[in-house]
């Protein structure tokens, strides 16, 4: 019989959610690309000044676009090139997703420490995606 | 047949490299040249990216770190929209390789959890730092990992299974210690040792991580592997996943501050996906060495670039 390597339950959840959230995101990303970059979609910021843009620090294109910070983005999520931060923005949120089914696992195994652990993660990576914290970008 | 299959594929390596320059020397010139239409540049870099994805499998480091350095100096876009997308680009090739780690128990949950709480806090610090600082100090102390990345690559020597007699009580306290089958179906155990100045280093790994958008493989192995103890493939698996970790809390920081771009960014992250998945097939057959080699250099020439950039020089 050969050997086995156990694998923690929590671990498997923890795969399947990334696995699934993954491979939707990426799709997402795909099909509204396609939608921002066929013109089907008007953007935001007119296709031919990007370029202008983005050569120059973020500055610059935050101010001369006009682009809005932090979730600012949702409402302009009609527009072409904001509507492809709905794929961007499910890629950067699946680690918290999937960090919050770890928070009952450990609790429920009397897991003190990594439940801490899990829960600190949490708010570290709630904090960075609120766009609370700011910084005078040169 | 399979010999002729492996030579194939050993080919389709030997065109991606020589793919790479072209793509590479045509950025360089279109940037200083008079302005190139918008959908040229997408295109270019999906390509580009798509090489990039291969050569990155096969010589055995992270996409990020090829990205960054490689736009940054022969592409016409500024080093924060590089770095917004060079992070995206790390994070969505740790996502997508998580799972399989995951579920293999190649990565350990107990071994990444302790060191990413400090890596993405660190990360987030770094991403703030890098956005701060003049545009000119970030390209030099770019220039200066790079080049120290690409001596780290040449003489670092990884240990396969590495000793640890006994383990440190920080270390017994989290838990840090799990168990893989080899593909020889012998069930390894493993343990970690030096667990405290382990998780010191990741306070440095994070910071540079977030500062600089490159991802942080080249560093978690080492520090997992030759200070900790961890084997090699527990080493490799859970540093992948750590990144979809710590790469998120400095991508937020990057998103929320308007670094992203998705004509480029998009681009750049299914190119590299795609080529990474293509790198893996050829890999199962063939591991050049020269390829590694050849991205050291590859590696030293774009660190060079970076601080020349950097120095106005």
């Amino acid at each position: 019989m050969p050997a086995e390597a156990e694998t923690p339950r929590e671990q498997v959840l923890y795969a399947n959610i990334l696995f699934y959230g993954c491979w939707l995101g990426i799709l997402i990303m795909v099909v509204t690309y396609i939608l921002y970059i066929s013109g089907l979609l008007t953007p935001y910021v007119p296709l031919e000044n990007i370029t202008r843009y983005w050569s120059q620090p973020v500055s610059r294109y935050v101010e001369g676009a006009g682009i809005p910070l932090g979730w600012g983005w949702v409402a302009l999520v009609g527009k072409g090139d904001f509507l492809n931060f709905l794929g961007i923005v499910l890629l950067a949120g699946l680690t918290v997703l999937c960090f919050l089914t770890l928070i009952p696992a450990y609790l429920g195994q009397k897991e003190w420490i990594f439940a801490a652990i899990t829960i600190v993660e949490v708010l570290v990576l709630i904090l960075a995606a609120s766009g609370v914290l700011v910084t005078g970008a040169h | 047949m399979k010999g002729t299959r492996d030579l194939m594929r050993l080919k389709l390596a030997q065109i991606a490299i020589v793919l790479l320059f072209p793509a590479l020397s045509f950025a360089g010139q279109a940037a200083e040249s008079p302005p190139v239409p918008w959908w040229v540049w997408p295109v270019v870099l999906f390509v580009f990216c798509f090489v990039l994805g291969i050569i990155a499998v096969l010589a055995g480091v992270g996409g990020g770190v090829l990205y960054v350095p490689l736009v940054s100096g022969f592409f016409p876009f500024h080093l924060d929209f590089v770095r917004g997308a060079g992070l995206l680009v790390a994070l969505a090739g740790a996502l997508a390789a998580g799972p399989g780690l995951l579920r293999r128990n190649l990565a350990s949950l107990r071994l990444a959890l302790p060191v990413a709480v400090i890596a993405s806090s660190c990360a987030i610090l770094g991403a703030f730092l890098g956005l701060a600082l003049p545009t000119n100090i970030v390209q030099i102390c770019l220039g200066g990992t790079i080049v120290g990345i690409a001596i780290l690559l040449l003489v670092s020597k990884n240990v396969e299974r590495p000793q640890v007699p006994k383990q440190d009580p920080i270390g017994a306290a989290l838990g840090m210690h799990g168990s893989y089958v080899e593909y020889t179906g012998e069930l390894v155990h493993w343990k970690t040792h030096r667990t405290l100045p382990g998780l010191l280093l990741f306070i440095l790994i994070g910071v540079m991580a977030g500062m600089f958008g490159l991802g942080a493989g080249w560093a978690n192995v080492p520090v997992l592997n030759l200070l900790m103890g961890v084997p090699l493939k527990i080493a490799v698996g859970t540093s992948k996943f750590l990144l979809s970790i710590t790469d998120t809390s400095a991508a937020w920081v990057y998103l929320n501050q308007g670094c992203v771009i998705p004509l480029m960014a998009i681009p750049s992250i299914v190119g590299l996906m795609l080529g990474s998945f293509v790198g893996v097939r050829i890999l199962a057959v063939a591991k050049p060495k020269v390829i590694r080699y050849l991205v050291i250099g590859v590696l030293l020439f774009a660190g060079l670039r970076s601080l020349w950039k950097g120095l106005g020089l």
